[in-house]
């Protein structure tokens, strides 16, 4: 059984650094604050909200027949299709073009599914160089770390963080921390590794059945010189991406940026019909557990997300904890959902790292139920036995006493006299989590069900 | 009309005086109103947790003792939230779904069951910060939730609260972040759920709030763990306190 992340202790971690919480917190909830006045500017949001869910509803029960009818209208655009089972299937056939293709070094633009499938070590303990293009993913790849955010994969670090990073790594001036100047820096650094690119690869936002092209969203403009510099081009494509038509595209291109940043579309939306000429189109489109959830009739609904991030910006507990505290590719509540999914045993306390607040569901453009969901994986877990042993002991006690009225009576009335008569140093201790930044109540003279009885029943 | 009256555990533990108040004005307002000894516990914490095998002897105790009431109220959102919605760790008979919907919340109850229209006896000269707690919001629709931009505001806690004489309502900056408290979250997500409750606390001490009033008492548990922590002067009151006519 793999060893589970622990949420709450690399929670604790980021906030004990004070500085980074709050000013995540801020950052965070700003994002958040956008959107709202975005939204604020389409007054059919909501109308939006529920054709973009029904499109995605609809697309993915009828998935099988979208997919062919995407690869048949892609290969005519002559596009090379390729089809995989699993994230292993995936870097098998883009390490097999890359390799065919003889290239050394690739320039990536920011894709989830190629970190949740583990592609760049992949390529590159096979010899290939690999070098992210999206700023904030570029930071994270010379940080060793994954992206804490979906969309602003950096946001975690102070800007003196990237400053100390760069120049350890690319010799800038450790002092200057001035975002301009650092941003110059690595577009800079970055500049000759996209002109000697091998061959550039992306992800996709959308992939339009009708018309076998697919769309990338970037605010850098990265994805597009990744993919017309080189005369190689792959994408890699999650099979829940599928749109049917292409003017479906405008209901989720007006809501996508809007959710995310608060901005009214991103600075590039590139539609990608076939390849370019001179060079070589491929796209893999890659299931990865994607058919397993399908069949859940709990959790497919998460299959529809957009990747907007809109989730993470809202949560409490992401803005607290940041986005590394899940260890896990997806962060944020979305990631509470869909982690469990690839690896119960890892990410089971996922599910509990939220206060089921409910505001990832009010503010999801396409309407997933993320909050049910994640109360939904905690029966999933416990069902499991995969509970804590805190948690499994604690809740089974619990339960035998609060079924039983004079138990739970005679359990009150020890709970109260501890609280009443122990001294401090034993209730505020470090084995009692409230008492750490809490103060516990006050006992009072008596229980409400005494006073009732004394009051109210007595003759 | 029989009406059972449901006091969760934790009042009944630590907050007798909310389960006086709630009694008190029910009675004022003319129910006749009766508190089963025998319940317990809604099953909300057991099943937040995913244990439903855990929760379900709670759950079938607590439709036992309810099942022959017209209607039961209770003043907690977020345990009246689990009954409504969460209660099915145990089959779901007749009783189970006849007690299940006719559970009401305090202030639905008040203000769209019995349409109160005002009460005379109730002043609060106080500067006072409305917490709406996420499962009244979200779970139950009481309030519009900030997400909804293009939805008119509406919340009715506050619709009883501006029936109160001298209660003067302070703006904050967040209006439904969560408190952090969420049930064993507080101990189990330690560091996250302080940090929520501070954070919320400061947003209601900064715009000079007095008192937080809420419909839920677990968020002012948790509220009031950190005011008296950081000894800030404030205090923490549930609404069926200050519709009673305020705290003694």
């Amino acid at each position: 059984m793999t060893r589970p992340v622990d949420p709450e202790r690399r929670a604790a971690g980021f906030i004990a650094l004070e500085l980074h919480e709050s000013t995540h917190d801020r950052l965070v909830w700003g994002m958040r604050q956008n959107r709202d006045k975005a939204v604020a500017g389409v007054p059919e949001w909501e109308e939006l909200r529920e054709m973009a869910s029904r499109i995605k509803e609809h697309t993915l029960t009828h998935l099988d027949h979208y997919l062919e009818q995407f690869e048949k209208s892609a290969t005519k655009l002559r596009t090379h299709v390729h089809w995989a089972r699993d994230a292993e299937e995936h870097n098998a056939v883009v390490y097999d073009v890359l390799n065919a293709h003889r290239v050394k070094s690739l320039i990536k633009s920011k894709s989830m599914l190629q970190e949740e499938c583990g592609m760049t070590p992949y390529l590159q303990q096979r010899g290939i160089e690999v070098t992210e293009s999206d700023l904030g993913e570029r930071i994270q790849q010379l940080s060793d770390e994954p992206p804490s955010h979906i969309v602003v994969p950096a946001i975690h670090k102070l800007r003196t963080d990237v400053a100390a990073l760069f120049a350890e790594k690319i010799g800038t001036d450790p002092k200057d921390s001035d975002p301009h100047a650092l941003a110059e820096a690595m577009r800079q650094n970055a500049r000759p590794r996209f002109l000697k690119a091998d061959a550039g690869m992306t992800g996709a936002n959308f992939a339009v059945a009708e018309t076998g092209g697919f769309v990338v969203c970037t605010n850098e403009g990265n994805a597009d010189i990744g993919a017309s510099v080189p005369p190689l081009h792959i994408a890699s494509i999650g099979i829940e991406k599928l749109i049917p038509r292409g003017r479906d595209l405008g209901i989720f291109i007006r809501m996508l940026s809007r959710s995310a940043l608060g901005t009214p579309i991103t600075q590039y939306t590139s539609h990608f019909h076939g390849p370019r000429r001179g060079g070589e189109l491929h796209v893999v489109l890659v299931d990865n557990t994607r058919s397993d959830r399908l069949g859940s009739p709990d959790f497919w609904h998460a299959l529809k997300c957009i990747r907007c991030g809109a989730c993470m910006n809202t949560c409490p507990v992401y803005r607290r904890g940041g986005g590394l505290s899940y260890g896990a590719t997806y962060s944020g509540p979305i990631g509470v959902i869909l982690d469990p999914g690839f690896d119960l045993s890892k990410y089971r306390e996922l599910p509990f790292h939220s206060s089921l607040c409910g505001s990832c569901t009010d503010v999801c453009p396409v309407k997933i139920d993320i909050s049910d969901q994640i109360y939904k994986w905690r029966r999933v877990v416990a069902a499991k036995g995969l509970l804590s042993f805190a948690k499994r002991v604690g809740m089974s006690a619990l339960g035998k006493t609060l079924a039983h009225p004079p138990l739970y009576h005679s359990a009150e009335a020890v709970g109260e006299w501890a609280l009443e008569h122990l001294p401090r140093f034993l209730l505020y201790n470090p084995l009692n989590p409230w008492g750490k930044h809490r103060e516990l109540p006050a006992v009072p003279r008596q229980t409400f069900r005494q006073w009732y009885i004394e009051n109210r029943r007595k003759p | 009309m029989k009406l059972g009256l449901f006091i969760p555990c934790y009042i009944d533990a630590f907050f007798p005086e909310v389960g006086v108040a709630t009694l008190e004005l029910l009675e004022r307002l003319g129910c006749s109103v009766e508190y089963p000894l025998d319940p317990t516990c809604c099953g909300q914490p057991m099943a937040n947790s995913g244990c439903q095998d855990d929760a379900s002897a709670t759950e079938a105790l607590f439709v036992h003792c309810f099942q022959d009431f017209d209607t039961v109220v209770g003043p907690s959102g977020s345990c009246v939230h689990h009954v409504r919605f969460n209660l099915d760790a145990i089959e779901q008979t007749p009783q189970a779904q006849k007690v299940r919907g006719r559970t009401r919340e305090l202030v639905e109850f008040l203000l769209d069951d019995l349409k109160v229209v005002g009460f005379p006896w109730a002043a609060f000269p106080h500067k006072v910060g409305l917490h709406d707690s996420c499962t009244a919001v979200r779970g139950l629709g009481h309030a519009r939730p900030s997400e909804r931009v293009n939805e008119p505001y509406f919340s009715k806690t506050r619709d009883l609260l501006d029936k109160v004489r001298g209660l003067e309502l302070v703006k904050i900056d967040r209006p439904d972040e969560c408190c952090g408290f969420g049930g064993s979250f507080c101990v189990t997500d330690e560091a996250v759920s302080a940090k929520m409750g501070y954070d919320r606390v400061h947003d209601f001490h900064r715009h000079g709030a007095e008192y937080i009033v809420s419909a839920d008492m677990s968020c002012l548990l948790h509220m009031k763990g950190v005011i008296d922590r950081l000894k800030l002067p404030m205090k923490v009151i549930h609404i069926a306190q200050i519709l009673n006519g305020g705290p003694p």
